[in-house]
């Protein structure tokens, strides 16, 4: 028996040996190895993105013009499925069995830890029978989105839309994640960090059945969601749907602005879409319809359609004549038709008139003198010099720059100079007489509607500007940015301004004025008609105006697309919109009705020739 | 009754205290595995804590009642114990509830036991009371027969129950015979068949190609056994005696490789193939067959050196793990107390096996040692086969950590199992052989 109790040795140290083995590799699997550790994280840590509820948008006034509701992304984590009923899945939300394998395997490929979009914007009234569901089937759940609502149905193009980022931008920003919103056009765009808030994440401990268990650390490491800025735009709703009124069934754009502040009041540009109509999902629907309409709804041409100024830009030349000392208030020119034509009325003999009546010939010889200064004896020359000068003063004006509005894709027009027609006609190859159309703003001249509107505003203030802008006040912040407080002087004496108002008024409000539907009975308007020559089509009816005349509360552009004179159509538009702003009420509805029964869509007669 | 002043007296309290520090460990790996904050209070018999509360409680009264018999009922009534034990587990085959799929449960109301528990104190018994009779030699081949019967009956049972975890712990008792005589090579036997067993699957997963021949995995092992068999016989040439023994080892090992592949797809079932397969490597399932072992082993690696504190894991709180309360307990430890925690059980548990040995060691009752060695081995094989199976050694077989894994029926058997065997270690003076 002695030598079988030795065995007791043996199964003694068999014992021992499996306990070291256990010990060892327990010790490998605890303390050495970490990749347990990470698997472990990766089982029960969900980063919850916390979607910030995007800026409201208010009106100058208080009325409210976009808002969220709430939309719900199905969102998958594919490590996470279990085996489940498929087809049951499929009917309660309502999708087919290939897409559900597409949808599926597209989350796969992406990544089978990280969350990715199932399906996108459920609506409330949808995830309510989702909801109950949802937790028999693990790896699924629910992100709260919000999608914007425009209860006014107006003024989409200044508000814009928004849409998912596209890769491009989430590789050069890291804010943003695949999925994400951001604005595309408009407010939303140029003030997407306002309104977009700051992303939050939730880091969640959830089960082997994903249902959330709890905070990670107490939440410690977990960032809020900030709210998004609530803006107040400088719009008047009423005044913005009212121009939308008056622009119904025609081409063109309205611009108003306050003159002693640059605050844009109204920004209409027809035909108009309904912004509701690019929100979510439908954006994938409506949005190729509506950029393939061949009138163009969501060009707005309030910014992007340059057209030339026609004679609202006599006011300018005038300015830049009387400044540069060519001519005085006091200066006359006879009407020579031979020069370039004109309609018969009473020669002016002075500025003031030249601006009521919209003289051609008068400015064909100002800016005759504004361009040959007799500083070269050379012609060509002289007219080099006096261009380069005369096309710096006019770009004070804000026109064929860029104005710096917070409204994003904004033209800068065109204002000719040395280097363009050098390179036009060739050096030393063009002059005044070349060039002289430029006199009476037609030619190569080209401005969009805001800097129109801008340049009434410049005569409104009577020789400067503030950068026309859109925000009016950010909620809590109360302050916009300081560019928009800076004084634009356009480098004319406030003096000169006199006769070109006094003349705005009898274009007015005098027999022989060209725009005599534009009075108002109550207000002193100033106005000045245009016409801008059109190469495609009937011209463009165009109208400059302030109002009143002291202290003006209102400067206004107005275009009206193939409407021919600007006294016609774009006067009476004009005068509407400013009677509404100023009174709250219109007067004369025959007027009113007028351009309201006008339908001007139709009125395209020479295209193609 | 010797002893009526104190059921106690010369109990070991070594092997007591080690008990319930176990049970203690048990119950709160338990209940921090099962914790939610709707149902705190301990004693809430609707949670698995709560239950074994009851279980635990239970199990006290039983070794206190164990402790009052008298240290020689156990050898007497050995065989009767053991025929009663045959008599359930048959009756759990015709009349018993399948749960899981093993057909070893006997329900009553909504109370369930699970006679195959109870199976290995009563074969202990009844073959410490075979080995410990008269001239009774291990050497000799009808001991050995005899004793493989007494082992085998239960264990077919069983396997009949469809319960292959708690078949596979009567190969145990392998420890018992190998203790009172069994030779030594049948042990190194079994490791070796263990050993070819293994390398052959790993082998066969793949073709190799020697000059332009093709030879498979089993073809290849053959051929370099058959070398080492040459070597070795030319080695021992002149012994021919060794000869012999080379050319049997080679025929039984050609004969164990070619079997590998009918005993893999004909006597274990699919499942239970694949597991093996997942331990070895060959197959990758981590939804599968792999999910146990993989967030097992995910839940005891994240504990890292210290573990996350009481109630603090994550991976066994939110039912990473399955079956954490039962087969799966040690993930608890393992996550919430970390290297430390486990050292420290695994400690516990050796010193409890060393313990019941040197308890063993120091009868004079061969009936009691044979007993002792029965129950070291019975609960080492628990030990061995779980723990290893929670670490990815073992391949998943569901057999219950003792004294620790949730259950009445498991607790209750570890529990008489063992305080027979304290009784007979406490009255061993009075026997004198």
């Amino acid at each position: 028996m002695n030598n079988l109790s030795d065995r007791k040795i043996v199964i003694a140290i068999i014992f021992l040996v499996v306990g070291f083995i256990f010990l060892i590799r327990l010790f490998n699997v605890q303390v050495i190895n970490d990749k347990y550790k990470f698997d472990s994280d990766q089982n029960v840590l969900r980063e919850v993105i916390q979607y910030p509820a995007r800026g409201l948008i208010y009106d100058r006034n208080g009325v409210l013009l976009v808002y969220n509701e709430a939309a719900y992304d199905l969102m998958v984590i594919p490590r996470q499925v279990k085996e489940m009923d498929t087809l049951a899945f499929c009917e309660l939300i309502g999708m087919k069995y290939e897409d559900f394998i597409t949808k599926f395997n597209k989350a796969k490929n992406y990544s089978r830890y990280k969350p990715s979009v199932f399906e996108k914007e459920i609506s409330s009234k949808s995830y309510a029978k989702i909801q109950e569901k949802l937790f028999e089937y693990p790896g699924f759940y629910a992100q709260t989105r919000t999608l914007r609502k425009y209860p006014r149905e107006s003024a989409a193009h200044i508000l814009g839309y928004i849409g998912e980022v596209d890769q491009n931008l989430i590789d050069k920003n890291p804010y943003y994640r695949s999925g994400d919103y951001i604005g595309k056009s408009g407010i939303e765009l140029s003030y997407e960090e306002l309104l977009r808030g700051k992303r939050g994440v939730k880091r969640v401990l959830v089960d082997v059945h994903n249902r959330e268990k709890g905070s990670y650390l107490d939440g410690e490491m977990d960032t809020m969601a900030v709210t998004g800025k609530t803006i107040y735009l400088t719009i008047d709703a009423i005044l913005q749907e009212y121009g939308e009124q008056l622009m119904q069934n025609k081409r063109g754009s309205i611009v108003a602005i306050e003159p002693a502040t640059g605050e844009i009041l109204a920004l209409v540009s027809a035909p108009a879409y309904n912004p509701n109509l690019l929100v979510g999902r439908d954006v994938k629907k409506n949005y190729p319809v509506l950029s393939s309409d061949k009138l163009k709804p969501l060009f707005n041409r309030a910014l992007m359609a340059s057209y030339p100024p026609g004679s609202t830009f006599k006011t300018v030349q005038a300015l830049i004549g009387m400044q540069d000392g060519v001519i005085t208030e006091n200066t006359g020119f006879p009407c020579i038709k031979s020069n370039v034509g004109c309609h018969d009325h009473p020669t002016a003999t002075n500025v003031e008139s030249s601006i009521k009546m919209s003289c051609n010939p008068y400015y064909f010889s100002v800016y005759r003198k504004i361009l040959l200064q007799n500083k070269s004896t050379s012609l060509f020359k002289d007219s080099e010099i006096g261009l380069a000068k005369w096309s710096k003063q006019v770009k004070k004006f804000g026109l064929g720059v860029d104005l710096g509005t917070d409204l994003p894709a904004i033209k800068k027009g065109f204002i000719p100079d040395v280097a363009f027609y050098d390179k036009w006609y060739g050096k030393g190859r063009w002059a005044f007489s070349t060039i002289y159309s430029l006199s009476i703003g037609q030619g190569e001249i080209g401005v969009v509607p805001l800097q129109m509107a801008n340049l009434s505003a410049i005569l409104a203030n009577r020789g400067y500007y503030y950068t026309p802008h859109v925000l009016k006040r950010i909620e809590k912040v109360d302050t916009i940015p300081s560019i928009f407080k800076i004084k634009h002087d356009v480098g004319i004496d406030k003096i000169y301004f006199n006769p070109i108002v006094e003349g705005m008024q009898k274009v007015v409000e005098e027999a022989g004025g060209t725009a005599r539907r534009a009075k108002i009975d109550s207000i002193q308007v100033c106005g000045k008609t245009g016409t801008a020559q059109n190469p495609h089509g009937e011209d463009h009816s165009i109208f400059i105006a302030f109002a009143p005349k002291v202290n003006p509360k209102i400067a206004i552009a107005v275009y009206v697309e193939n409407a021919g004179f600007g006294g016609t159509w774009a006067a009476p538009i004009a005068s509407l919109m400013m009677e509404k702003y100023l009174t709250g009420a219109i007067k004369d509805t025959v007027k009113e009705n007028r351009i309201l029964d006008a339908n001007l869509m139709d009125v395209i007669p020479k295209e193609g020739q | 009754m010797r002893n009526q002043k104190s059921i106690f007296a010369n109990i070991d309290n070594v092997t007591v205290i080690l008990y319930v520090i176990l049970v203690f460990i048990g119950w709160i790996s338990i209940y921090a595995a099962v914790y939610n904050e709707e149902h705190q209070s301990i004693f809430d018999i609707s949670e698995r804590y709560g239950m074994q509360l009851l279980w635990i409680a239970a199990a006290f009264v039983i070794a206190i009642v164990i402790l009052m018999f008298d240290g020689q009922f156990f050898p007497t009534f050995a065989y009767p114990i053991f025929v009663a034990l045959l008599l359930t587990l048959i009756g759990v085959l015709l009349f018993g509830a399948e749960v899981k799929g093993s057909k070893s449960w006997f329900k009553i109301g909504s109370f369930a036991l699970q006679p195959s528990e109870f199976g290995k104190f009563a074969t202990a018994l009844a073959l410490a009371k075979y080995l410990s009779g008269f001239n009774i030699k291990m050497q000799d081949m009808k001991t050995k027969v005899i004793a493989s019967i007494i082992i085998g009956i239960p264990a077919v049972l069983i396997l009949l129950q469809n319960d292959t975890g708690s078949t596979l712990v009567y190969a145990s008792f392998v420890f018992v015979l190998y203790r009172e005589g069994l030779s030594g090579n049948i042990l190194l036997l079994g490791l070796y068949t263990a050993f070819l067993f293994v390398i052959s699957l790993l082998m066969r997963i793949n073709d190799f190609t020697f000059f332009g021949t093709v030879l498979s995995g089993d073809q290849l092992l053959i051929i370099i056994l058959a070398l080492i068999a040459a070597l070795v016989a030319y080695i021992t040439k002149r012994a021919k005696r060794f000869w012999m023994i080379v050319v049997a080892a080679f025929v039984f090992s050609a004969g164990l490789i070619y079997s590998v592949d009918y005993i893999f797809e004909n006597v274990l079932e699919p499942h239970q193939s694949k597991r093996i397969n997942v331990l070895l490597g060959i197959e990758s399932d981590p939804k599968g067959a792999g999910y146990n072992v993989n967030q097992s082993l995910i839940a005891i690696g994240s504990g890292g050196f210290a573990g996350k504190g009481f109630m603090e894991g994550t991976q066994t709180k939110f039912d990473f793990v399955p079956e954490q309360s039962t087969d799966f307990i040690f993930c608890t430890i393992g996550e919430e107390w970390g290297f430390l925690g486990s050292f420290v059980l695994i400690c516990l548990y050796i010193g409890l096996f060393l313990r019941i040995i040197y308890l063993a060691e120091r009868q004079r009752s061969i009936f009691s040692r044979i007993y002792g060695y029965a129950v070291a081995s019975i609960l080492f094989f628990h030990f061995l086969i779980n723990i290893g199976m929670a670490i990815g050694l073992a391949p998943v077989i569901g057999i219950p950590l003792p004294f620790i894994s949730y259950g009445g029926s498991s607790l209750w058997s570890f529990t008489i199992l063992l305080f027979i065997f304290i009784k007979l270690d406490a009255e061993r003076i009075n026997v004198l052989r």
